[in-house]
């Protein structure tokens, strides 16, 4: 395999996008993909495009995109893994590239939850785990899956769910410094813990908001990249890995093996001791879908022990300055979580901090040029790791 | 979370709002409740009701509706599938036998449902929890219990077989044991 670098990044407005279509808002992320890269639609040889739907009116939203942006008769195909479905439309981008099948290869994340009604969101996304063993008897909602961890850690490790409040409180504060962020408003303990249980033990600023938004990067191959940019952020590692459907037929409900798993796997690729982690990664981008999802990650991603990250969230380690640098960029739960659009949001806020390019307060310190993005689908049914640096891969 | 018929009436309501306007303009244009910018509405509902076939794993559902809980095992490799399976992929073969269920386990998780999907809206909040049964495997249900301070991890649980009305199906649900 050749190695594949981000060379280009561009991200719409998340938030209630009804003053767009779902085209229109793919299109203004590629635009500004395209020319942070400097490129145009002729030099791209292949789009990958992350889009879930359901809840919005388009069934073939990938060619749709491709006409609207004047790509061509490029190939395109759209891609699925539920909400981490932006990092597999990245995964595909990449190894299409670093196959030396493309050049140049673009991966679009773009979602419009908003078309149809909270309601209809909220049934489709309960429906996003076993439908027929877990939603059509039980009336599962993604919250409650996410509540049975929470569950099963609390009951195990003695946290509390003012810790998990904590995360709320890290992720809306770095949203209220981040202008393409739904939610820029700072936000207390208080305010967590008065707030309504939706799934107990979690309550709704526990929970990642229904977003629209679009994002896109475009990756090229060595040579391409030298000759486009000076700071190519080089795709170091890829890990993906799946658990079972049903989640009853999981061993235990204390972290996501899946993710330990792509970790694994992205760390060795990138060649990164995961007991070292914390000290060689920059910053990380985790996938906070609700709070307690990112505790879990802490420990899954390997950054602290089995039990102890929610006492990196008590002690606000997740800050910058602290342990690590986690979701400066407000996270899902803040940035909000537009599903197919979230793990191409996760490259592009990885790509920017390392070339240093966000507001100072919500900026990390760069020293060693790494960053990791952590993407999962559904509870843990799908989960993708991806390392960037400013370090060209040693030749293998 | 409101109830249905009050949901039913307020989107019927906006139909009609959306019915006037259309009238007028000639155009289902309406501003987005929330944003005010002019979103068209639809004009072609979509209703969807799966047909989700049964055939291989019917014993399941004869079994509920004895008051009985099955579950499927491979006798060669000796492992249980819950939700039950036809298959056995870990050899490949469909030499599967039906177990019933001790019905006894441990409850592993739970959590309480407080805002449910709009199709389980008529339901008061339900309670779903995760048991180990004591043949080594999981399920998942709603758990019935009358005063939620006695539920905790690690409890007594047992299985029964109940209908969920007011659907009125055969399903099964845990329980303190
Ligand atoms: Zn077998």
């Amino acid at each position: 395999m050749g190695t594949a670098a981000v060379v280009g990044v561009g991200h719409t407005q998340f938030g209630q996008r009804s003053d767009m279509t779902l085209a229109e808002l793919a299109w203004h992320a590629i635009k500004e993909a395209l020319q942070d890269a400097g490129i145009t639609q002729r030099d791209v040889d292949y789009v990958v495009t992350s889009n879930v739907g359901g809840w919005s009116s388009e069934p073939l939203p990938a060619i749709l995109v491709n006409e609207y942006s004047g790509l061509g008769d490029v190939g395109v195909m759209r891609v699925e893994a539920a909400c981490a479905s932006g990092s597999a439309a990245i995964r595909a981008a990449y190894n299409a590239v670093a196959s030396r099948e493309a050049e140049i290869a673009l991966a679009v994340g773009v979602e419009k939850m908003t078309e149809s009604p909270t309601l209809q969101a909220v049934e489709l996304l309960g429906r996003a785990g076993n439908f027929f063993w877990e939603f059509e008897q039980f009336g599962l909602t993604f919250p409650a899956y996410y509540a049975l961890y929470a569950t099963a850690y609390i009951n195990q490790y003695g946290a509390k769910e003012e810790d998990l409040a904590a995360v709320a409180v890290k992720n809306h504060f770095y949203g209220s410094l981040n202008s393409l962020a739904h939610f820029q408003k700072k936000i207390s303990i208080e305010d967590v813990m008065s707030s309504r249980y939706i799934a107990w033990p979690l309550k709704l600023y526990d929970c990642s908001p229904i977003t629209d938004g679009a994002a896109a990067v475009v990756i090229a191959s060595e040579d391409m990249a030298r000759k486009l940019t000076d700071t190519p952020v080089w795709i170091r590692g890829i890990g993906v890995a799946s658990d079972t459907s049903n989640l009853s037929r999981r061993q235990n409900f204390l972290g996501l093996a899946s993710t330990v798993k792509a970790a694994d796997e992205a760390y060795r690729k990138a060649g990164i001791d995961k007991t070292e982690a914390v000290r060689r990664l920059d910053l990380a981008e985790v996938h906070d879908c609700f709070t307690i999802a990112e505790i879990l990650a802490y420990e899954d991603l390997g950054f602290v022990g089995r039990g102890e990250g929610y006492a990196l969230a008590r002690e606000g380690e997740t800050y910058k300055g602290g342990l690590i640098p986690v979701n400066l960029d407000g996270g899902l739960k803040a940035k909000g979580h537009p599903i197919g659009a979230t793990g191409v949001s996760m490259a592009v806020e990885a790509v920017k901090q390392l070339r240093q390019q966000n507001a100072k307060a919500r900026q990390a310190d760069i020293k060693n040029g790494y960053a990791l993005t952590h993407n999962v689908g559904g509870t843990g049914h799908y989960a993708y790791v991806t390392i960037y640096s400013l370090n060209r891969p040693t030749q293998s | 979370m409101e109830s249905k018929e009050k949901i039913e009436k307020m989107v019927a309501d906006w139909l009609k709002m959306v019915e006037e306007l259309m009238k007028e303009s000639g155009l289902p244009i309406v501003p987005d409740p929330k944003t005010s910018d002019p979103v068209w509405v639809d004009v072609r509902e979509l209703r969807l009701r799966y047909l989700i076939p049964v055939k291989r794993i019917r014993k399941f559902f004869e079994g509920l509706a004895e008051g009985k809980l099955y579950v499927t095992k491979c006798p060669a490799k000796n492992i249980y599938y819950f939700p039950p399976q036809a298959d056995c992929p870990a050899c490949m073969d469909e030499n599967i036998v039906w177990d019933e269920i001790s019905g006894n386990g441990k409850l592993l998780t739970y959590t309480v449902v407080n805002v449910k999907p709009y199709s389980f809206a008529h339901h008061s909040n339900y309670v779903i929890a995760i048991a180990r049964m004591s043949e080594g495997f999981n399920i998942l249900s709603w758990m019935s219990v009358d005063d939620l301070s006695k539920i905790h991890v690690g409890m007594d649980v047992k299985l029964v077989v109940k209908r969920r009305e007011p659907e009125g199906f055969f399903t099964y649900y845990l329980e303190p044991a």
